[in-house]
């Protein structure tokens, strides 16, 4: 027998790259994670046509130009609504969302939240570099309080929103962390959120090279980046540390980081992950681990239960609708209403 | 003494208000009303009148709903000016229909709600209601409405409560008497309307045979009125109400082209009861979603016409502000999408539940940008099924937004309607990429047009061999590729206009009714053709040469509009804004000198004999 359909071939990463001229900085850590997009897909062996990427208003918004599907760079703050019509139209489509801390959290903040409660199934990249870059350096709403800006040249006064936390208040399925640089996690992740079947926000700490450059360097930078994070694998425990040494336990209602083998603590003590519990309060406190409280920063799958994606489900409540009802043209439909009268 | 004796008198026309608390059900007579009638075999025309607020305090002035009905053998263009009959639930309804009374008109009254206390919350500050609004022009007809329906369904089981909801079906039976309408039809649409509830069918049934019989045992007026039907093309009829039809224009136009409808929708008063009607049109496929606000509402079907359907989004002034941006993307992508605008009453929140004709120019103009796109215009609650039709038909062949202009006046107005033969619509061939070049993606580039509409090709996601990029950067007029070459935006800005001019050669000519060589030709657009071909006909009624024309294409306008325009000596725009048509006409045919205004912005219909007061007035001056 003869396979005929290219539904087989096996695609390259270099199927999904088009032929644009990539415009970003020197330096941005968008490269990376557009090269790390076309890996995933790769290995996802989704097909180009099959697969439409959105995109709002910022410098991540670019990225659909630069990747070889079916792409729409729409209007800030939108990309997410977008996505949920495309998504909804044809549920065949892989549907990938790319956006920004400026785009999603402030101007899109509706949009983000509504699409992650319906649970839409489609994959939100979202780049936090805390800052807006194209529009040249103003805080944004990730921004650290008494961050420093163009327009905040006496530190901001308000709080940032953390995206995990906007993302579980919201009734998220999926949450993933990866670092631009970090291009192993960053695949396995894009990888894990395409087959999670629900609004999947993968947040990527990005770096603004010209505006906010090093940002998030204590979790990114070498020197620090194996003390200061924890690469989360489902089943394993949470070990991390330059000598695999360190892990983190629950104490009373909270996390901590501790050393194996010291004051007490065995490899016994150290957590397990499960990102599947459908209660999210342990991977609520996993995605704020923060260095400023002596933890390290989350990255890998944090979150990815099983729930009901919207898209199918409408289709289902269709197929269902239509199975009870005889199929009627529209002029039959009519005639069969109420109200109808014959003037002979 | 009332006469014993049965006398039916023979009318054309009649004019019926039912009006009361939001609470007493005076929609739902009225909507019974019309639809018998219509059954019946008459013309109809309906105008539900109501407050925005759901349950004003009872008794209250502002907490007064209404429902007119005009029914008639022939001729009923519009829901009437002035009422034959008012059905005053309360003093309050008494009071702000007063101003619709004329000499000999009916007003049928529950004496049960007109006591002292009744009197105080509508602000009366003597007993006797009627002279205090000095109508001693009219017949007051007395009825205990309210303890005549609790005695008719005493035993019934029901509450007290339940028991004095009947009060509408009372009053619509009297109503039935007077105007010798069988009570077999209202049965009928009662059972239906209650089909899940058979205490309060029969609740509702016992309550209207009632009131007819009291109707016709006392014999309430001298005389019942008798309306013969009219002589309709033969065919099955129903009564549509315009946010109905829209909704139904939609459904039919996707069916012809082969796709999927999509609705992105929020609710706004008058518009929601589109989304209403297709979430309810899941049998048909359709898809359609309550979005978190205005913008996804447009965004989500940006999305969902990106990913092939036709797709629509549904809202009023306010919702067509936020989308404003939007609309701009859709232009710019070339997208096909059909955006509709039930007009009501602004700026700002305005009058929710009233009319106006105020949003022309923010369809025409209201984006950033040189953005030009088709809008349409519906003329009456049946053409709202037409309009929603050819709107989507040209955005699906034209690839752009359409802008379909209704309004709150015929979007909850009824009217009967021929149920159409859909054999009878064109089909509807979108431009897909697939059917052209032969087949072969190398020959195609993203923004390639045809030669001669300028409409570029549709490369619907899904489709192997046609990926492509777009979004709301200028792009190069060829290949898509982002471009902020100044040549080519000047190129672009041309191609974006020169697609939508073009699209005149695909809808009809300009069509001018009565006198065609006046001197004076009224000029109308959208919902309000009834008012204004009733004024021009009484007009010519009155001996006086008229010419009346009625716009539904606005953006483009129809190609023989300056020669049309140019043929007479004064032009009288007419429309419910400050002149927007008007100065739009204008700023298109600068040389035209003709040009003449009547303006009113009251949120509600026009006058008849206003209208037809003010032309003649015009008319006559030097």
């Amino acid at each position: 027998m003869e396979v005929t359909g290219i539904k087989y071939q096996k695609h390259l990463p270099k199927d999904y790259k088009s032929e644009n001229a990539v415009r970003w900085c020197p330096g941005c850590g968008d490269y990376a994670i557009l090269t790390c997009l076309h890996k995933a897909m790769a290995e996802l062996n989704i097909e180009p046509y099959e697969t439409a990427v959105i995109s709002g208003i910022g410098c991540s918004s670019r990225l659909p130009y630069y990747m070889n599907t079916y792409g729409f760079h729409s209007i800030h703050g939108r990309a997410a609504a977008i996505a949920t019509g495309v998504k909804v139209a044809n549920p065949n489509l892989s549907v990938w969302v790319a956006t920004g801390d400026g785009d999603s959290l402030a101007i899109g903040g509706n949009h983000f939240i509504h699409a992650v409660r319906r649970n839409v199934d489609i994959n939100i990249l979202l780049f936090n570099n805390k800052i807006y870059g194209l529009t040249k350096g103003q805080y944004s709403p990730t921004s650290d309080r008494g961050f420093v800006s163009k327009s905040s040249p006496f530190g901001t006064v308000e709080d940032p929103f953390r995206p995990a936390e906007l993302c579980f208040g919201a009734r998220g399925t999926f949450f993933a962390r990866a670092i631009d640089v970090d291009m192993k996690n960053q695949v396995d992740v894009m990888v894990e959120a395409a087959r999670h079947k629900g609004t999947s926000v993968v947040e990527v700490l990005q770096n603004c090279v010209i505006f906010n450059d090093g940002i998030h360097n204590k979790i990114s930078d070498r020197t620090w980046k194996a003390d200061n994070t924890v690469t989360l694998k489902q089943g394993e425990k949470m070990i991390f540390g330059k000598d695999n040494d360190k892990g983190i336990v629950l104490e009373g209602w909270n996390l901590k980081a501790v050393t194996i083998g010291e004051n007490g603590y065995t490899l016994d003590d150290v957590l397990v992950h499960d990102a599947t519990t459908p209660d999210s309060t342990l991977q609520l406190k996993l995605a704020l681990m923060d260095i400023a409280e002596g933890l390290p920063v989350a990255l890998g799958v944090i979150r990815n239960t099983d729930g009901s994606s919207y898209d199918r489900d409408y289709q289902k409540q269709i197929e269902d609708v239509q199975k009870r009802t005889p199929r009627k043209s529209f002029t039959e439909f009519l005639l069969s209403a109420s109200n109808v009268w014959e003037v002979k | 003494m009332i006469p014993t004796n049965s006398v039916i008198t023979d009318i054309k026309q009649v004019t019926i208000r039912f009006s009361g608390d939001s609470g007493d059900g005076m929609q739902l007579s009225g909507t019974l009303f019309s639809t018998l009638s219509a059954i019946f075999g008459n013309e109809i025309a309906t105008f539900p009148d109501f407050p925005a607020e759901i349950r004003a305090p009872q008794g209250s002035l502002h907490g007064v709903s209404g429902y007119q009905v005009r029914i008639g053998s022939k001729d009923v263009y519009n829901s009437g000016d002035k009422t034959d009959v008012l059905v005053a639930m309360n003093p309050a309804a008494l009071k702000v229909n007063a101003q619709y009374l004329k000499k000999g008109s009916i007003v049928l009254y529950d004496t049960d709600s007109f006591q002292k206390k009744d009197l105080d919350k509508a602000l009366y500050t003597t007993q006797d209601p009627f002279a205090e609004l000095k109508l001693d022009y009219v017949q007051p007809i007395g009825v205990a409405i309210t303890s005549m329906t609790k005695s008719s369904l005493e035993g019934s089981g029901l509450e007290n409560k339940d028991m004095l909801r009947s009060k509408n079906m009372f009053v619509l039976g009297i109503i039935c008497w007077l105007f010798n309408r069988p009570l077999e039809i209202a049965d009928k649409l009662l059972e239906q309307k209650f089909s899940k509830k058979p205490k309060l069918v029969e609740a509702n049934i016992k309550a209207l045979t009632d009131g007819y019989n009291y109707g016709s045992n006392i014999h309430l007026t001298a005389s019942t009125y008798r309306i013969d039907p009219i002589e309709a093309s033969k065919g099955f009829y129903t009564d549509v109400n315009g946010n109905t039809a829209t909704a139904y224009g939609l459904i039919a136009a996707a069916e012809k082209a082969g796709v999927q409808l999509f609705l992105g929708s929020y609710p706004i008063t008058p518009a929601t009861d589109i989304l209403q009607e297709l979430v309810k049109r899941k049998d048909f496929g359709v898809k359609a979603l309550q979005m978190e606000d205005e913008i996804a509402g447009i965004t989500s079907s940006i999305g969902a016409s990106f990913a092939g359907c036709l797709a629509a989004t549904s809202t009023s002034g306010p919702g067509l502000s936020l989308k404003s941006e939007a609309l701009g993307l859709a232009v710019m992508a070339e997208l096909p999408l059909v955006v509709i605008d039930v007009q009501r009453s602004g700026p700002s929140t305005g009058m929710p539940t009233k009319s106006e004709q105020t949003d022309l120019n923010q369809a025409l103009y209201g984006r950033n940008g040189e953005s030009p796109l088709v809008v349409i215009a519906a003329t009456s609650p049946a053409d709202c099924f037409e309009s929603a039709f050819e709107a989507s038909k040209i955005a699906l062949e034209h690839m752009t937004p359409v802008i379909l202009l209704t309004d709150g006046y015929i979007a909850n107005g009824s009217s009967a309607w021929k149920i159409p033969d859909m054999n009878d619509y064109p089909d509807i061939h979108p431009p897909y990429v697939k059917n052209h070049f032969n087949g072969d993606p190398e020959k195609w580039k993203p923004f390639l047009r045809d030669e001669k509409t300028l409409v570029r090709y549709w490369g619907v996601p899904g489709t192997p061999g046609y990926m492509h990029r777009i979004g709301g950067l200028e792009k190069d007029q060829l290949t898509g590729v982002i471009s902020s070459n100044p040549e080519n935006h000047q190129q672009m800005v041309n191609i974006r206009r020169q697609k939508i001019e073009h699209i005149a050669a695909f809808i009809p000519a300009q069509e001018v009714m009565g006198d065609q060589h006046a001197d004076t030709l009224i000029v109308g657009w959208g919902g309000t053709y009834g008012h204004l071909l009733e004024a021009s006909l009484r007009i010519r009624a009155n001996g006086k040469k008229i010419a009346f024309t009625h716009f539904k294409h606005i953006s483009p306008l129809p190609s023989n509009t300056y020669d049309l325009l140019k043929r007479y000596k004064r032009v009288i725009v007419a429309e419910q804004n400050n002149g927007q048509f008007a100065a739009y006409l204008s700023g298109r045919f600068q040389d035209l000198r003709n040009i003449q205004t009547f303006n009113r912005v009251e949120g509600q219909p026009f006058k008849v004999s206003e209208l037809v007061e003010e032309f003649t007035k015009m008319m006559e001056a030097k």
